[in-house]
C-alpha cells in the first residue's frame, strides 16, 4: 500500500499556509520546524512511494492520480493529476532531500531576522510548485509549478527588499524570465490545438503518429526550450542568474542550484519524445548548451564574489546538462542534475557557511586562510569542488563523463562539441580550485576586526550530509565500462526516449574509445587543478602579472562580455526612452489633452449658451416668438 | 357695403404685431400688458371675421372664452405688476431679471 501522491505536495503547502498566516504566533524555532517538518514528511512519502515503484511490474511502472477537473471551458478540459514514474522519482527526492537539508540549514542561517517566517513561509510554497512542476501528468499544471517557483524566486530574490538593488535583482529575474514563459505558453497553445490535449503521455503516444510535419514539431519544441532558457539560464537569457545571487545564500542553494533553474531540463527530458522528433532542436539545444557552459565557465575565472562564481558555475554545468539532453542523452542529462543538486547545493551552502562566518564578507579578496578557522566548512567545500571538478570517484566525474560521452557518440568521435565540453571541463577545474584556495588558504586577507568562526552544527551537519551525497551520489550511475551496472540510466530508461541516434549506453562504440575520452577529460579536469595550484598557491603573484599581461580578455571576462551592457542598450534604454515619450507625450498631452479639453470644451460652449438666459422676460418671449415662426414656416413649407 | 374678409385679417395681423412688437420692445410692465390685451383682441377680430364669413357662430362663440379669459388675466396680472412694483418699487420690465441665477 503506497501513499497517495498528493500528500506529497499538501505538506509543504500546509506549512507555507502555517507559517503564513499563522507565523505571528511561532517562535522563530517553531517556524523554521514546521517548515522542514513539512519537507520531510514530503521526503519520506516520496521515498516511499519510489520504493513501491521498484516493485511495480510492467515495462514503465508508474503510480497517476487524477485529483480534480481543474479548467473546463467548452471542449476545453484540464484535468489536476499526478504522474509518479522513474523520472518524477528522482526528481521528487533530489527537491525534498536537498531541500530539506536546506530548510534544516536555513535555521541556523537564517537566525535573528526578522523575517524569518516570512522567509519559512516563501521556502515551502517554492518546495510546493516545484513538486507540482514534477509531478504534473499535464503541460498546464506543470506550467502552474513553472510559473510559482518563478514567483517564489522574485520573492525570495528581494527577500531583503528594503535594499533596492536587491528588489531590483528579484524584478530582473521575473522579468528575464516572462521572455521564456511566452515561448511556453506559445508552444503549449500549439500543442493543443494539434492534439487536443495537454496530458503529457498522451502527447507522447500521439506525437510519432501525428500528422503535422517536422517543422511543427521542431517550432514547438524551439518554443519550449525558449522556456527553458529562461528558467535554467542559457545563453541568451542567463543575465538574471548572477544578480539573484542578492537572495539569501540557502535561497541561491535551493533555487539557484539545485531545483528550479534544473527545471529546463527536466521539462526537456519529460517532453523527450517531442524533442526527438525535431532533430534541429535538438542540435540548437546541444549547441546553446556547450557554448553557455562554456561562457559562463570564462565568466567564473575572473568574478571576486563568491557567490557569483557559484553562479556562473551553476549556469555553466547547466550547459552540460542541456547538452547532454540536446545529444539525446536524457538520462546522463537527468543523472547530472542529480548530482550537481548535491555537490551546487554542498558548495553554495558551504558559501554561505563562510559569508556568515565572515559577518556578510562575500569578496574573495577579503578572504584567504579559512581553512584553520573553519574546518568542517572547509573539509565538506573540498569534497563539493572535488565533485564538481570531475575528480574520478566522485558523483561528478560520473554524470559529467557520460555526457561528454553522449556528445561523442552522438557526434561519432571528437566532435567540436565534445572538445569544448572537455575545454570546460579544465576550466572548471581551474576556477573553482580558485575559489578554495582564495578562500582557504594563502595568508588572511580579512580585516582585524573579524574573528571567523566556524557555523553552528545546525549549518555544518546538512554540508556534512551533502558530501556524502556528493561523493556517492554517482555510484547509481557507474557505466558499464567501468564494471558498473548504470542503475540509474536503465531505471530512467523507460522514461524518457530512446534517441534515434543509438545511445544506449554506449553499447555500440568501442570500450576503448570510452575509457579514452575518460581519460582526456580527466586530464583536462587535473590541468585546471594543477594550474590553479600553480597560479594561486605556488607563486601568488603570477595571477596579477597574468591579468596585466592579457587586459583585454580579463576585462571581457570580468564585464561578463558585456552582455548586460548590450541588453541595456538595446532592450532596456530603448524602452525607458519609449515610456518616456508615452509619457510626456501621449499620456500627458493626449490622454491628458482630450479629458482635459473635453471638460474644456463643455465649459467655454456653457459660458456661450449662459449667455442666453438674461432673465429678461422680452428675451424669452422673443425667443417663443422666433419658435412659432419656425414651426409655422416648416408647416407651411410641406 | 360688405367689408372684404382679407381687409380684416390684415387689420388682426396688423393689430397682433403691434401688440407683438410692444411686448418685445416696450419697457413698462403696464404697456406690456396692455400689448398682450391687443394682442387678444386682435384674434378676437380675426375669429369674428371668419364667423361672419362662414356664417356660422362658432368664432363668436370662441371669442366669448377668448374674453373671460382675458378677463381672469388681467385679473392676475395686474395683481401680480402690482406686487413686483411693491417689491421692486419698479415697473420697468428691464430692471426685473430675478429669473437669471
Amino acid at each position: 500500500m503506497t501513499a497517495p501522491i498528493y500528500l506529497i505536495t499538501l505538506l509543504p503547502l500546509i506549512g507555507f499556509l502555517i507559517n503564513g498566516l499563522l507565523g505571528r504566533f511561532l517562535t522563530e524555532r517553531q517556524s523554521g520546524m514546521v517548515a522542514s517538518g513539512t519537507v520531510l514528511g514530503s521526503f519520506l512519502i516520496s521515498a516511499q512511494l519510489t520504493m513501491g515503484l521498484m516493485t511495480r511490474p510492467g515495462k514503465n511502472p508508474h503510480f497517476v492520480q487524477t485529483l480534480f477537473t481543474w479548467i473546463e471551458a467548452g471542449d476545453l478540459q484540464i484535468q489536476a493529476g499526478y504522474w509518479f514514474d522513474a523520472l518524477a522519482a528522482v526528481m521528487a527526492l533530489v527537491v525534498t532531500g536537498v531541500g530539506l537539508l536546506i530548510h534544516i540549514y536555513s535555521i541556523g542561517y537564517m537566525r535573528g531576522d526578522p523575517g524569518v517566517r516570512r522567509y519559512f513561509a516563501f521556502m515551502n510554497l517554492f518546495i510546493f510548485m516545484m513538486l507540482n512542476l514534477v509531478l504534473a501528468d499535464n503541460l498546464a499544471l506543470l506550467f502552474l509549478g513553472w510559473e510559482g517557483v518563478g514567483l517564489c524566486s522574485y520573492l525570495l530574490i528581494g527577500f531583503w527588499f528594503q535594499d533596492e538593488s536587491k528588489a531590483r535583482a528579484g524584478m530582473k529575474a521575473f522579468i528575464v524570465n516572462r521572455v521564456g514563459d511566452a515561448g511556453f505558453i506559445i508552444a503549449m497553445v500549439l500543442l493543443y490545438h494539434q492534439f487536443g490535449t495537454l496530458n503529457i503521455q498522451q502527447l507522447a503516444n500521439a506525437a510519432p503518429f501525428a500528422l503535422a510535419g517536422r517543422a511543427f514539431f521542431t517550432a514547438v519544441t524551439l518554443l519550449l526550450f525558449l522556456g527553458a532558457t529562461g528558467k535554467s539560464a542559457q545563453i541568451p537569457l542567463h543575465i538574471w542568474l548572477p544578480d539573484a545571487m542578492a537572495g539569501p545564500t540557502p535561497v541561491s542553494a535551493l533555487i539557484h542550484a539545485a531545483t528550479m533553474v534544473t527545471a529546463g531540463v527536466y521539462l526537456i527530458a519529460r517532453n523527450s519524445v517531442l524533442f526527438t522528433l525535431a532533430p534541429a532542436t535538438m542540435n540548437t539545444i546541444a549547441t546553446i548548451g556547450i557554448l553557455t557552459a562554456f561562457l559562463a565557465a570564462s565568466m567564473a575565472i575572473t568574478q571576486k564574489d563568491i557567490k557569483k562564481v557559484l553562479a556562473y558555475s551553476t549556469i555553466s554545468q547547466l550547459g552540460y546538462m542541456f547538452t547532454a539532453v540536446g545529444v539525446g542523452a536524457f538520462s546522463a542529462g537527468i543523472f547530472h542534475l542529480m548530482t550537481h543538486a548535491f555537490f551546487k547545493g554542498l558548495l553554495f551552502l558551504g558559501a554561505g557557511s563562510v559569508i556568515h562566518g565572515l559577518g556578510g564578507e562575500q569578496n574573495i579578496d577579503n578572504m584567504g586562510g579559512l581553512k584553520k578557522h573553519m574546518p568542517s566548512t572547509h573539509l565538506t567545500m573540498l569534497v563539493g569542488v572535488l565533485a564538481i571538478t570531475g575528480v574520478p570517484g566522485l558523483s561528478g566525474f560520473f554524470s559529467k563523463d557520460e555526457i561528454l560521452w553522449g556528445a561523442f557518440v552522438r557526434y561519432e568521435g571528437f566532435s567540436w562539441i565534445w572538445l569544448v565540453g572537455v575545454i570546460t571541463a579544465g576550466m572548471t577545474a581551474f576556477y573553482m580550485f580558485r575559489l578554495l584556495f582564495r578562500t582557504f588558504y594563502g595568508q588572511p586577507r580579512w580585516s582585524n576586526q573579524l574573528h571567523p568562526h566556524e557555523s553552528p552544527s545546525v549549518m555544518t551537519l546538512p554540508l556534512i550530509l551533502l558530501a556524502f551525497l556528493s561523493i556517492l551520489g554517482g555510484y547509481v550511475g557507474v557505466p558499464e565500462v567501468l564494471g558498473g551496472m548504470n542503475h540509474f540510466h536503465h531505471l530512467l530508461e523507460p522514461v524518457v526516449a530512446i534517441s534515434p541516434w543509438g545511445l544506449a549506453g554506449g553499447h555500440e562504440a568501442s570500450h576503448f574509445m570510452e575509457l579514452l575520452a575518460m581519460f582526456i577529460s580527466t586530464v583536462a579536469a587535473l590541468g585546471g587543478i594543477y594550474y590553479a595550484y600553480k597560479v594561486y598557491i605556488l607563486q601568488p603573484r603570477m595571477a596579477d602579472e597574468l591579468r596585466d599581461k592579457l587586459p583585454g580578455l580579463y576585462k571581457l571576462s570580468f564585464n561578463k562580455y558585456y552582455v548586460d551592457e548590450f541588453y541595456g542598450a538595446a532592450v532596456v534604454r530603448p524602452l525607458v526612452a519609449f515610456s518616456q515619450v508615452l509619457w510626456t507625450w501621449f499620456d500627458d498631452r493626449v490622454i491628458d489633452g482630450l479629458v482635459n479639453g473635453s471638460a474644456a470644451l463643455i465649459g467655454s460652449g456653457s459660458r456661450l449658451i449662459r449667455q442666453l438666459q438674461s432673465g429678461l422676460i422680452q428675451h424669452y418671449a422673443a425667443f417663443i416668438l422666433g419658435g412659432v415662426i419656425v414651426i409655422m414656416a416648416i408647416i407651411y413649407a410641406s | 357695403m360688405v367689408v372684404p374678409l382679407h381687409h380684416i385679417i390684415a387689420i388682426a395681423s396688423l393689430l397682433f404685431s403691434i401688440g407683438v412688437l410692444g411686448v418685445l420692445f416696450r419697457r413698462n410692465a403696464i404697456i406690456v400688458f396692455m400689448s398682450i390685451e391687443i394682442m387678444l383682441n386682435a384674434v378676437n377680430l380675426a375669429f369674428v371675421a371668419f364667423s361672419n364669413y362662414h356664417g356660422n357662430v362658432h368664432g363668436q362663440v370662441f371669442v366669448f372664452f377668448t374674453m373671460t379669459l382675458a378677463a381672469a388675466e388681467v385679473a392676475v396680472g395686474l395683481a401680480i405688476i402690482i406686487s413686483l412694483f411693491r417689491n421692486l418699487q419698479t415697473s420697468d420690465i428691464t430692471e426685473i431679471h430675478n429669473l437669471k441665477n
